[in-house]
């Protein structure tokens, strides 16, 4: 083989293996950067006053449990619609829907995907959050809630396509088994699609929550941005402020190497540690491995 | 006769454990039709995959042994395979025509080899359609996509792709499996008529098939070359009880 | 009783598939609602003035020239850096690399830069593009933060494009003495390419959209004039609607809806793009 190289080939085939490195290098790069500018937050705030509940950073507070709380509650309320929207469209699509409704939703479900999360942020602030205010009677309309039910929409496609898979490999023999023994369609997806298909559902589940813990503009435009602790479940009709919505809404006014700027690098570091881990768990969930673009892509 | 290809001692296993090839040792004549034959899984493929390095592509565990071709041993690290795959083509099982034209297919190996010329391309076209007795089928719709060929027209197109190479070692890998008798035939008598010219070795898909087109016969069972002889004289009178079950249809 | 049984076994069937058809609905409404609504809404803003003037009176009247301009830039920028790198490295995954734990540790890492935060790619792209390489705040280091982040996406669908090319195209390709990478070349990569295509374009149909990680590595406010290098920053079709929408008091509504629907028709034509050349590489495909 080596005779025939010539140079070119040998040079192309370089390069196709560099690239093929080039992800890793990349996940580590941004590791390292988060580090680098966020560990010095341990040096500079007390951990003390770090997960305390004040958020106040012109003052040198900066408690980012009201953030937690935040990111935690929307991403809550988010899931809450996510998962049985987006888990319902997926049993729809894979085992009810004719042929031609399929080919109608799929593309509907992946341009939601695909809709520009400021372009749900602007609707939230002008259509959805004057709703929610009158509806509820609430001071104002930029709640949590307001955040989740967009979020939830966000989400659904994520859930949908992973979900959609895991059904879609559920191998047929196992349904003609079901039927043959006299159960409906409805018992066959109840009792045997859904729950052999089980890991992929818990990935989409996963996955889907990740995309919405990792949301930036639609929760920054609508949820009212007040960084108070949000524990109970009536917070979701008051406003609060997310992890991201912090660092987009706050890091284009801070001095470089301030505290403040080291903090919101802290931040971005438990958001990349966060999705680390929801990813590393889904992918772990061994599935039909083939459609990751899919699911990459919603 | 001359031995074109001298196989000594070729052991061969591959890394997920499956077919392998134990001391083969085999002279393959030149100008000759040399069938190997016996069960699925005897190591006949993976022979042909060595004699162009095909093999390259899958992983093997381990191999050693020689095979020289014109006195050269193919197995060499330092060998230019893509010199020895131009010289030793290889048609597949299924009919696997590239996704371009009928012509394109005929002149892609040409033009990797670099040949530019127009003139030599097409003259490679039709000779070597005609060489695969398909040239009255096609001639008139060069540019059509091959795929759209039957498969008994896709096979010959597929050996015609090969012989516009001008080899001098064609390998066939149950090359009429999938065809139904009439195209089978054709390509048989295409065969008959290329050893003329090439150094052919054919897996065939049956013991029928084997004795009918067989110069040169060998017998392989499970890795193992059982027996090697004319084909007349192994179809007839085989030395082996093996063997002789097997043509005589009592296994396999 | 066994039919009374059987009788409620398909009621509950009718209601339940009944339930689940109408979760669906509700799924897709808001999405087809929310284009159509944008569209009826930001029509009446749409005008020659508007698409290609310069905003005035502190961005409330005038056109949105440089944040179309800008987004094309960073588009196109996105694609020059996103593009080969992701393909190539989709090559060697799909081509070259074997089933070892460092090619798990590369499908591992594609699938965690899929699930980065945008708003973490973009402290990534503070941090490393704007400050470390002095980029400064501009296109060029706006367009390589969305480049990694569209890189998983060019990647898996490169790949699984490449991947479904039939095996036996390649081992014919070199069995007639092909080089492996003419076979790449020649054969698999033209197969290939619809569906490399169809990927490449929502993947940058994503970087468009986005607005997080360009906020603090090369979006504009507001700049007088378009930008003249990649070290210009620039504003961009997202982010001058999130300021419309949330940092200009009085801002007039038609101007808002109708930056919103120049943004959706940007994606909404990429995507509808996408799906073209998909389908019509489906039905033409031969295997």
């Amino acid at each position: 083989m080596e005779k025939s190289l010539n140079w070119r080939e040998f040079i192309i085939t370089r390069l196709i293996k560099a690239s093929g490195y080039s992800a890793i290098i990349f996940v580590a790069l941004i590791f390292v950067f988060l580090l680098r500018e966020g560990l010095p937050t341990l040096g500079e705030v007390e951990l003390k006053s770090l997960l305390s509940i004040r958020w106040y950073p012109i003052e040198d507070y900066f408690g980012i449990l009201p953030l937690i709380t935040g990111s935690l509650i929307v991403t809550l309320g988010a899931a809450l619609i996510a998962v049985p929207f987006g888990i319902g469209t997926a049993v729809y699509i894979s085992e009810i829907a004719p042929r031609w409704m399929r080919e109608i939703l799929k593309p509907l479900v992946e341009l939601l995907g695909g809709l520009p999360s400021v372009v749900l942020g602007f609707l939230g602030i002008l259509v959805l959050s004057p709703y929610i205010r009158i509806l509820l009677d609430l001071p104002t309309g930029l709640t949590a809630l307001t955040g989740s039910l967009l979020l939830g929409g966000i989400a659904v496609p994520t859930v949908v396509s992973v979900a959609e898979d895991a059904l879609d490999a559920v191998p047929r023999a196992y349904r003609e088994g079901a039927w043959a023994l006299g159960a409906t369609r409805w018992q066959t997806i109840w009792r045997v699609t859904l729950p052999a298909a089980r890991s992929g559902v818990l990935t989409a589940v996963m996955l889907g929550v990740g995309r919405a813990i990792g949301e930036t503009m639609t929760v920054m435009m609508v949820t009212g941005n007040a960084p108070v602790l949000a524990l109970k479940l009536g917070s979701l009709f008051s406003p609060v402020r997310t992890m991201t919505a912090t660092i987009a809404a706050e890091m284009g006014e801070v001095a470089n190497g301030s505290t403040h700027y080291h903090v919101l690098f802290f931040i971005g570091m438990v958001l990349f540690l966060i999705s680390l881990g929801v990813n590393i768990a889904a992918s772990s969930v061994v599935f039909r491995a083939k459609k990751r673009a899919e699911r990459i892509l919603s | 006769m001359v031995d074109k290809i001298i196989i000594e001692n070729l052991s061969l296993q591959y890394s997920d454990g499956t077919e392998s090839l134990r001391g083969i040792s085999l002279n393959v004549r030149e100008k000759a039709v040399t069938v190997l034959f016996g069960p699925a899984g005897g190591g006949k493929s993976t022979l042909l995959r060595c004699l162009n390095r095909l093999n390259d592509l899958t992983e093997v565990r381990t191999s050693s042994g020689r095979i020289l071709i014109d006195g050269e041993n193919v197995l060499d690290p330092k060998v230019d395979v893509i010199a020895l795959r131009r010289k030793v083509g290889m048609v597949f099982a299924r009919p696997v025509v590239l996704p371009m034209s009928i012509r394109e297919n005929l002149t892609y190996g040409l033009e990797l080899a670099g040949e530019k010329r127009r003139a030599k391309l097409d003259e490679a076209v039709e000779r070597s359609l005609k060489l695969a007795a398909i040239w009255d089928e096609v001639k008139d719709r060069l540019d059509d996509p091959a795929i759209a060929l039957s498969g008994g027209q896709q096979q010959r197109i597929c050996l015609a792709r090969v012989l516009a190479l001008q080899p001098e070692i064609i390998l066939l890998d149950e090359p009429t499996s999938g065809l139904d008798p009439i195209s089978t035939g054709k390509v048989e008598a295409a065969l008959t008529e290329l050893k003329k010219e090439y150094t052919i070795i054919l897996v065939p898909h049956s013991v029928q098939q084997a004795a009918r087109t067989a110069d040169y016969a060998a017998f392989f069972l499970q890795g193992e070359l059982i027996e090697y002889d004319e084909g007349k004289t192994l179809f007839t009178t085989p030395k082996d009880k093996r063997t002789e079950d097997y043509v005589t249809g009592r296994f396999g | 009783m066994k039919r009374i049984l059987a009788r409620n076994r398909h009621l509950v069937q009718r209601l339940g598939f009944t339930g689940i058809t109408l979760m669906a609905v509700l799924t897709v409404i808001p999405i087809v609602a929310v284009v159509i609504y944008i569209l009826i809404q930001g029509a009446p803003a749409i005008s020659w003035e508007f698409l290609s003037g310069f905003p005035r009176d502190g961005m409330r009247a005038g056109g949105i020239l440089p944040a179309i301009v800008g987004t094309l830039y960073l588009t196109v920028g996105t694609a020059v850096f996103s593009v080969p790198l992701g393909i190539a490295a989709a090559i060697y995954l799909s081509e070259y690399a074997a089933d070892t734990p460092l090619t798990r540790t590369i499908r591992i890492a594609i699938i965690n830069l899929a699930g980065i935060p945008s708003v973490v790619y973009g402290l990534f792209g503070l941090g490393l593009f704007v400050l470390f390489l002095k980029f400064g705040t501009s296109i060029l280091a706006a367009s390589l933060t969305l480049s990694i982040m569209t890189l998983p996406v060019i990647i898996s669908t490169a790949e699984e494009s490449l991947r479904s090319v039939p095996q036996a195209f390649r081992t014919v390709s070199i069995s007639l003495g092909a080089t492996r990478w003419q076979t790449i070349r020649r054969i698999v990569l033209k197969e290939a390419l619809p569906g490399i295509l169809t990927g490449v374009i929502l993947g940058l149909e994503r970087a468009a959209g986005e607005t997080a990680p360009i906020l603090f590595t090369g979006a504009a406010f507001f700049l007088p004039r378009l930008p003249h290098t990649p070290f210009d920053a620039t504003m961009a079709l997202p982010y001058h609607l999130f300021v419309i929408s949330t940092q200009v008091p009085e801002m007039p509504i038609q101007i808002q809806y109708g930056t919103a629907l120049v943004l959706l028709a940007f994606v909404l034509t990429m995507n509808l793009i996408a799906t073209v050349i998909r389908s019509r590489a489906r039905a033409k495909r031969q295997w």
